[in-house]
């Protein structure tokens, strides 16, 4: 596409949707803008480098990754369940599974410590059997994570089921290929690229994690103090910490995004 | 042409209406106080509102140091009660709080537990590896007294969580996924019965002394003064003693 092409589209918008278009824009540009602004550029790679920022940034990145395979290996079978079966009080299990994207974090991280905490519904018994313990330790920062972040790859994967042509399936079905093969070999190739996306979301979502970790996970730098709870820290110990690692967060996030933009909104 | 007339006319009305709410009155009066204050200053706030009807205060909790950096950042507050004086000083540093007060204190304990499932006897307990230990993160007035306590009581903590704040480190202790925090001992009363209570004996102590100002931008700045004149008199501190708190 060439720029007159595009600026030709411009002068096609109405021109009350190209204010307030405008003016919605600013409002999500400001507030970068402002922590760009305050960026110390010339010690910014000391500070991302600093010792709480390694260690945070290399506790985000472990937990994160878990988080996105754990979504995968959950969330695959939810999303096929969803999209291609029936049985009684399908919406309440969409309903419960998808709740975490509307959530407020810091309830699904009390919800979890009461669930899995030392003295938590399950995590009682699981405590008493075999010693683990998932609050204020990296296991609780990975089960936060996919707890906020399963229900991106569910509803990702769950909208490419819907939308497959059901003629391959069956072609494979009626070539005697059983269902887990041809869930396997014929229905994951072709929703390949919905996966991807999904993993990629939902890696993202738990990289940003902070309310539901913080809750249930608790915040001690090395174990559990991922990115987002270190620049929360950061702001009151050292603001311009705490700019450096969200210029880094912002830098990962808007990265993902971009890759996605054709995934995720079908646009280009 | 007039489209866009109408367009501007509609912004600036959108616009405007978030900016006449913030007109001069002194019926209401937003007070910024520390984590600890939770109970005492809710109590504060009704018997003031009783004492003067038509004035409604509204509170925020949270650690006096995430309090400072709201107020430095131009937070619409009136009034700002730390529980430290080291926090208080350099709001006042930054020209945003006149002539702090001292208006309560306070002192460190450790809370378990109720029945103090892991036998916690005291501050040596929090070298112990095996125990689940929590303080506030060492930014906050708590964080910062309970480092000082262990340090004078020669003891190198094995710390599984620093919470942001006094309250929410109670809550774990409360849900017993902590095993023990050093919180205050105003927030051991207050949990009435949900936490026990260890002594943090006096010679490892902290007392900590509990500054109340007026802010220099206070939009209601006549509420305010007449506010913090309420805490330091005696029906105010009738309440502070009442939660526990002791002479500043």
């Amino acid at each position: 596409m060439t720029g007159r092409r595009r600026l030709n589209g411009l002068r096609r918008v109405p021109v009350p949707l190209l204010v307030l278009g405008a003016i919605g824009f600013i409002l999500f540009a400001l507030p970068l803008a402002g922590l760009l602004a305050r960026t110390p550029w010339s010690r910014l790679w000391d500070l991302i480098t600093s010792p709480m920022a390694r260690d945070a940034l290399r506790l985000s990145l472990l937990t994160s990754v878990a988080a996105a395979a754990v979504a995968l290996l959950l969330g695959v079978p939810l999303a096929w369940l969803l999209a291609r079966s029936e049985f009684p009080g399908k919406a309440l299990v969409r309903g419960l599974v998808t709740l975490p994207m509307v959530l407020p974090p810091v309830v699904g991280g009390a919800a979890l410590l009461f669930a899995f905490g030392r003295r938590g519904l399950l995590g009682e018994s699981l405590y008493g059997a075999t010693g683990l313990l998932l609050p204020f330790s990296i296991w609780g920062v990975i089960a936060a994570n996919a707890f906020v972040a399963t229900p991106f790859l569910v509803v990702t994967v769950e909208g490419a089921l819907r939308n497959l042509d059901p003629r391959y399936e069956a072609a494979a079905a009626s070539l005697g290929a059983t269902r887990w093969r041809t869930f396997r070999r014929v229905t994951l190739p072709l929703i390949a690229p919905s996966l991807a996306a999904g993993t990629l979301l939902s890696w993202a979502r738990a990289l940003g994690e902070f309310g539901a970790t913080i809750t249930f996970a608790g915040n001690l730098p090395g174990r559990t103090q991922t990115l987002p709870l270190a620049v929360f820290v950061a702001m009151e110990s050292d603001r311009d910490v705490a700019i450096a690692l969200s210029l880094l967060l912002v830098a990962i996030s808007l990265g993902v995004l971009l890759v996605l933009r054709n995934r995720w909104w079908g646009l280009r | 042409m007039r489209r866009l007339l109408l367009c501007g006319a509609m912004i600036v009305t959108l616009l405007g209406t978030s900016c006449s709410s913030a007109e001069p009155s002194d019926d209401e009066l937003l007070v910024f106080a520390a984590a600890s204050l939770t109970d005492a200053f809710s109590t504060v706030a009704a018997a003031y509102e009783d004492a003067h009807p038509g004035v409604e205060v509204t509170l925020s909790f949270a650690s006096s140091s995430s309090l400072r950096d709201q107020i430095l950042e131009g937070a619409p507050a009136d009034v700002f009660a730390s529980a430290n004086t080291a926090t208080m000083d350099q709001v006042v540093a930054a020209g945003a709080a006149r002539d702090p007060v001292p208006f309560a204190g306070n002192e460190l304990d450790i809370a378990v537990p109720p029945g103090n499932p892991a036998g916690v006897t005291g501050l040596g307990d929090f070298a112990d590896e095996d125990l689940l230990l929590g303080l506030c993160i060492a930014e906050a007035p708590c964080g910062g007294f309970a480092r000082q306590a262990l340090e004078k009581a020669g003891v190198v903590p094995a710390i599984d969580t620093d919470e942001p704040n006094v309250r929410a480190l109670l809550t774990k202790v409360e849900a017993g996924e902590l095993d023990a925090a050093i919180v205050y001992r105003t927030d051991v009363l207050a949990s009435a019965g949900s936490v026990d209570e260890v002594a943090v004996p006096p010679e490892f102590n902290v007392h900590a002394t509990y500054p109340i100002a007026a802010l220099a931008d206070a939009p209601h700045p006549a509420a305010a003064a007449d506010f913090v004149t309420f805490v330091l008199s005696s029906p105010g501190q009738e309440i502070m003693e009442r939660f526990g708190f002791v002479a500043p």
